[in-house]
């Protein structure tokens, strides 16, 4: 059974969030971000709830270093959210189910 | 209202937990264990302190809970506490309380904003405890929360990665914004406390430590005015408090540490607060309405550290017990 969340690098992220025909959510994360931890049960639950309308995938900070420069992320978890490549949300801070699927619900 | 399949609309638990820190988590401990089947409303994620775990979800090394002799990291402790909680039987219910009806018995809870305004609530019980902990509060300044994720912080563990060799500040006076200045001094190139008193609120120990370390200064007397940056921050506008001259301070970040406020909106005008909105709670968990139980920083503004939130946990979930066996006896009590 393929992961519900794709794990990304610097190398696989320009790829994966170009090619797919569906919008694209990256979390950007690491281990020691409580906050972090908090929201993977929610993304898992929307990657499975809506895998027709939207792919997940997930970048550890602490491994992949040049990709989150390149969207000065200063804070995370940072969620930013693509359509064949291009930014179009990016969301700060763990948030509840409810209000990811709000922000997400118009790329849906 | 059957989340995961908790429990019935109509079937009265015996007692709802709201939150899941140290508190809230030992009462379930407790509760659990005296084969009560409580439910725990843990919150819902946020990358503020008010989150599923508390205030420790939003540190790292924890070095003052007895027990762990070499120091344990927040959010691992909370997750010990939990999988404690649920090996006895406690039920964690997903989701933020966002009413609550304790007027009379059955007690009504509402989680989720979805039905906030309906008749029917989520969950019945005959005892609730209140853990649902302290959040920290925001200078409530316009660029603040523009700013938020950009230079502004809530979570020194979440991002102070991100300002290596910058540098930052961090604003309050207690122990809690030293932490976080002790913390982020070994990411930043120097960190200024911003702080609007001539003296810290924070314990001697701290206190020590951050005036002997070489990147931490204290800028006294002073308050923040502004914040300053387009994209991001670039620094912050200062008040002197004694000269009222106001100046700015160029920073890359700056992290929110000014102290909290108890989650109790819930329930005003149904019990009995101080006039900070703590619940009172006399020389035990009681509160004003039969029933009802707090434990944890909801009702304590003195001590607020896990091991006392774990303690008051531990007092609610006996009171709690003994409440209910009362009940069932057909024993009158307050």
């Amino acid at each position: 059974m393929p992961e519900l969340i794709e794990t990304l690098d610097d190398a696989s992220f320009d790829e994966y969030i170009t090619s797919n025909p569906k919008p694209v959510l990256v979390d950007f994360w690491a281990s020691w971000c409580g906050p972090c931890k908090t929201i993977v049960p929610i993304l898992e639950e929307i990657a499975a709830e809506y895998s027709d309308r939207v792919s997940i995938g997930k970048l550890n900070i602490d491994e992949s270093l040049s990709t989150p420069q390149r969207f000065s992320i200063m804070s995370i978890p940072t969620l930013l959210l693509f359509q064949k490549g291009d930014l179009m949300l990016r969301i700060v801070g763990a948030k509840s189910k409810r209000q990811l699927l709000a922000y997400l619900q118009p790329y849906l | 209202m059957g989340v995961n399949g908790v429990t019935k609309k109509d079937s009265v638990g015996n007692v709802v937990i709201i939150g899941s820190g140290p508190a809230g988590l030992t009462a379930a401990i407790y509760t659990a264990r005296a084969d009560l089947s409580p439910i725990v409303v843990e919150g819902e994620p946020s990358s503020t302190s008010d989150q599923p775990g508390g205030q420790l979800m939003l540190t790292t090394e924890i070095e003052n809970y007895p027990g762990f002799p070499a120091g344990i990291m927040g959010p691992e402790l909370m997750e010990a506490f939990k999988s404690q909680a649920v090996r006895f039987g406690a039920k964690i219910h997903p989701g933020k309380v966002t009413r609550v009806d304790i007027s009379k018995q059955p007690f009504k809870i509402w989680v989720g904003n979805d039905n906030t305004a309906s008749d029917t609530p989520d969950l019945l019980c005959k005892a609730l405890i209140i853990a649902s902990g302290a959040r920290s509060l925001m200078l409530g300044l316009e660029n603040e929360s523009r700013l938020l994720g950009h230079g502004v912080s809530t979570c020194a563990t979440c991002d102070g990665y991100f300002f290596r060799d910058l540098p930052i500040a961090v604003v309050g006076g207690g122990d809690s914004a030293l932490e976080e200045a002790l913390f982020l001094s070994k990411f930043a190139e120097s960190v200024t406390i911003i702080h609007r008193r001539d003296q810290l609120r924070a314990s001697k120990i701290m206190q020590d430590r951050v005036f002997s370390h070489p990147k931490i200064r204290v800028n006294w007397n002073s308050v923040i005015v502004d914040i300053l940056g387009e994209e991001k921050v670039t620094g912050v506008k200062l008040r002197d408090t004694k000269t009222d001259e106001e100046y700015e301070l160029k920073i890359s970040g700056l992290f929110i540490a000014i102290g909290h406020v108890p989650n109790t909106d819930l329930f005003k005008n149904q019990l009995d607060t101080d006039e900070a909105g703590y619940i009172i709670t006399d020389n035990s968990s009681k509160t004003s309405v039969a029933g009802v139980f707090a434990c944890g920083d909801v009702q304590d503004h003195v001590y607020r550290q896990a091991i006392t939130a774990a303690g008051s946990g531990c007092m609610a979930g006996i009171d709690t017990e003994r409440w209910l066996e009362n009940l069932t006896l057909g024993i009158k009590q307050s």
